[in-house]
Order: C-alpha cells, then structure tokens, then sequence
C-alpha cells in the first residue's frame, strides 16, 4: 500500500499533511481501496471551528458511510469543494487532488499522537491478520 | 461462515469478499460502478449460489402452495416462473421467492439467502395437513446470474442444447450448457435481461470459468453484491429485510400485483380483504433526494417536524447519477410529487416521491 514518508498518518485511516500552521487532511490509499468506489463525501463549512477526536464529515460508498475524524484541533479555513461533485478523486487521487480540508491549528502538540508512514504501514498490516 | 462453490475463483480474481447472510460472497471485484454500467450496456455474471433451493412435490403440492403464498400457482403454466410472496398468518411476509412449475404437483422454488432455513421450516411445519413432500436441496445446487443486454448470447448453440430463444422471459428449462446439466431460467433481479443458471453444487465451478472465458472478450466481468444492490434498487425490487419483513403486507409493499385474493383461500387472506377495503395506512414510495445527502436503511423521514415513516433502502444510483431510495410513508404521503424531509445523521435533507422504476430504458 503507497504511504508516502513525507506525511503523518492516524489510526482511523487518515493522512495528515503538515506546513507551518497548517493541517491538510484527507483518507489514505488503503482506505479509498477498502471503502471501494466512492460515491459521496460531506466535509464541513470554512471557518468551523473543530475539536480533535471529533468527526468532520463522511465519505460514503453505494453501501456504506464511513466517518471522517478529526486529529487536531482549530479551525477549517478550506474545503476542497470538487470533491462534492466528484466524490471519485478521492478513489483516484487520495494524497494529492483528494484532499479534503485545511486546518489552521490551535495546539501543535496534538501531532505527537500521529503515526509516521512506518507505523502506520504495520498497523494496516495488523489490521488486514 | 457459509462459502459457495466459487469462492476460491472469488478470491484469485481479486473479489473483496464480505459477509451477507451467513455467507462470504464477492462485493466487487472492477468496483461497483464499473461492475453495476458493465450489467447496465453489456453483460455482468454474478454468483448467487448462496440463494437456497426448496423442492415441493406430492398430489397436494399445488394446493400447498396455493395456501402459503399470495399469487396464483394455479394459474401458473408448466416450465414457466412465477415471483410469489411466502405469507404468515398475519398478512406480512415470510420471504419473496420464485416458483418455478417442474410439473402438474412439482415446483422448484429459490429463496432468499437469509431466509432458506426459516422459509423450509417455515413450509414444513404448514406440511402436515397436506400429501406434500417439502425438501431443502440448497447445499445440492449452486447458481449463476448472466445479466445485461449482452447476457442472451452466452447461451447458444455451440455451448449449449439450446438457443436463447428457446427460454422465453420467466420460462425455465433443463439444457446441456458446456457438457453440465442445468436449469435455466430468464429470470434476474437487475431490470436486464439474462439467464439465472442453477447447477450441481460440484459443477458450478466449471459453467462459470467457461461462460467467462467465452464472455469476457464480448465486455463480461465478474460483479458482486455491491451493484447487485444499486441495480435492483434502481429497479425498485425490494429486498426482503429492508422493504419486506415478517409484518409488512403486501399491499403495503406495492406488491398487491402478486396477491390475488380471488384465488382462495390463503396465510393472511383475511387480513389483506379487510386492509384492502379500508386502505392501507402506510405505502411503500419511491424518492430521489433533492439535496445532496445519501438516504440509508432505518433513517427517520419527516413532514415539517412529524414523523411520518422510514427508509428501507437508499445509495446513489449509478444510471442515474442521483441519490434514490425507497421507504414506507403515511398513506397521505405516498403521491408523486410529494416532497418530505429524511433525517440523514442530525440534518434534514429533502427528498420527492418518484413513479419507480427508477430506471427505465
């Protein structure tokens, strides 16, 4: 499964990209792959503010919704708005064109809970035993 | 967990399996809106050899079975289908299944997968006060369903004994397809037409890798559960366990075409009279979401803040390209044109009431 080195990664499947202040979030490959084809994602509006631990959308397959949480804390300041009219970037795209917000973050030592690619490699490798 | 015959060849065309019914079936393998467009304008093959198989035979099998279903298998011809509702004494629904008339007394009837075990004890405990022999063949048989407009030319003369169009629409017919003894029935639950295959259990293997290797340069794929579902809800089928339960009748359901309470005596006649003259108070509607929200099983659907029914089915529909679903409402709210809300996780999003088919050619 492609997990590129440069981003953190949590347990509920999501990447985080990190620059400054600023959080970019969206699902990892493994994820987009086990949810299959992708038929809906519901994001929150810019200028929320968010709790981590919380959810910040859906996305949804012809079978299933799946919840998106939240790992850090602060506020949306943007949405990748071609996702709600092309929910299949996220299948096609997941850790580039399919990202899904932007957070600018309130406590910055939220991330120490995140995953590197490695271990996050070897958890999707527990999970799939 | 239950695993068909096929289930190997599942795995080494890269299925991802899911558990349905007691059983680990293939949900998708190309992906569920490729899978669900291949059935749409060329051909899809589905195993569905988890559904079950119940044989009733005896000098009272016909009487039998006109007591414990709503339509009229008298009136049903030799070597044709016909979909029937299994009932229970109080009007609702045991399963919705196909009969399909071997002889004068034999029928051969397929089930729904979750419900084999309740429908053949179901049928045995109705046995007693009738010359009636009920037994379960589902581990004896396993299923294939060829479906799209393409489907009709996998079954010709060169692999079979006979042409396509020796089975007409719900006709079934014992053949030779590949060397392998089978039925075939022109019957599916896609709104395309095709063929439901059944085989021995040890056969099915070998009538789905020929149909696949003949098929595949003519556009055939593997499909799984996932478009199984988008196609019959764009069809408007209902699915037993989301538009039909052991309390929902019939004509609830819109399925009051399959109930013919002229035939005689049957499970819930009397019930289903007296809800025919006083109305039925819940119906079954079709809807399309006229904001952009997904409808699911059990969410609460609303007239302002009232609560007036729920939904049984919903997903994006892929032919369509919108969000459809179906579900039971107040009788008031069951015209066309009707525009209710759906509490889709804490918002309410709108949605109006449609003539279903969803999807019509």
């Amino acid at each position: 499964m492609n997990c590129p080195e440069d981003l953190k990664y949590t347990k509920e499947h999501e990447w985080v990209r990190l620059k400054g202040n600023i959080a970019t979030l969206g699902i990892t490959d493994y994820a987009q792959d086990q949810l299959g084809d992708i038929v809906f994602v519901e994001l929150p509006e810019e200028g929320e503010e968010v709790e981590k631990g919380d959810t910040f959308g859906v996305v949804e397959s012809t079978k299933s919704v799946s919840d998106l949480y939240l790992p850090v804390s602060g506020k949306v300041i943007e949405v990748n708005d071609p996702l709600l009219d092309s929910p299949e970037i996220v299948n096609e795209d997941s850790y580039g064109e399919g990202w899904m917000i932007r957070i600018e973050m309130d406590d910055k030592t939220e991330l120490e809970d995140l995953l590197s690619a490695e271990e996050y490699e070897a958890f999707i490798k527990e999970e799939a035993e | 967990m239950k695993k068909t015959p096929l289930y190997e060849i599942h795995k080494n065309l890269g299925a991802k399996i899911v558990e349905f019914g007691g059983w680990m079936m293939p949900v998708s393998y190309s992906g569920v809106l490729d899978e669900h467009h291949a059935v749409r304008n060329k051909m899809g093959m589905f195993d569905v050899s988890h559904m079950g198989e119940v044989l009733v035979t005896g000098p009272q099998a016909l009487d039998f079975l006109q007591y414990l279903t709503s339509n009229d298998v008298a009136s049903q011809k030799i070597g044709q289908c016909q979909y029937n509702l299994l009932m229970n004494e109080k009007g609702g629904l045991v399963d919705d299944i196909i009969v399909n008339r071997v002889a004068e007394n034999e029928f051969f009837i397929c089930v729904n997968a979750s419900n084999t075990d309740k429908d053949f004890e179901w049928m045995k405990s109705h046995s007693s006060k009738f010359n009636v022999t009920v037994e379960n063949q589902s581990a004896a048989f396993g299923q294939i369903a060829i479906q799209g407009p393409l489907a009709k030319k996998l079954i010709n003369r060169k692999n079979c004994s006979l042409d396509e169009a020796d089975v007409g629409h719900f006709y079934f017919s014992k053949a030779i397809l590949y060397g392998v003894p089978v039925t075939l029935a022109r019957t599916g639950y896609t709104g395309e037409d095709g063929f439901e295959i059944y085989t021995a259990a040890d056969q099915t293997a070998k009538v789905w890798n020929a149909l696949l290797e003949e098929g595949k340069p003519a556009g055939l794929i593997p499909c799984g559960l996932g478009c199984r579902d988008t196609l019959r809800l764009e069809m408007a089928y209902p699915l037993y366990g989301h538009e039909l339960n052991d309390e929902i009748t019939p004509l609830e359901a819109g399925l009051g075409w399959v109930t013919k309470l002229q035939k005689g005596d049957f499970l819930g006649r009397e019930i289903l009279i007296a809800q025919k003259e006083k109305g039925v108070s819940k119906k079954r509607v079709g809807f399309i979401m006229q904001e952009e929200a997904i409808a699911r099983a059990d969410y609460s659907i609303f007239n302002g803040e009232e609560k007036i029914g729920w939904v049984s089915s919903g997903t994006f529909s892929p032919s369509l390209d919108k969000k459809i679903g179906c579900g039971y409402v107040d009788a008031k709210f069951s015209s066309i044109g009707t525009i209710f809300s759906i509490d889709i996780r804490g918002k309410k999003k709108k949605a109006e009431v449609v003539s279903t088919p969803f999807y019509r050619k």
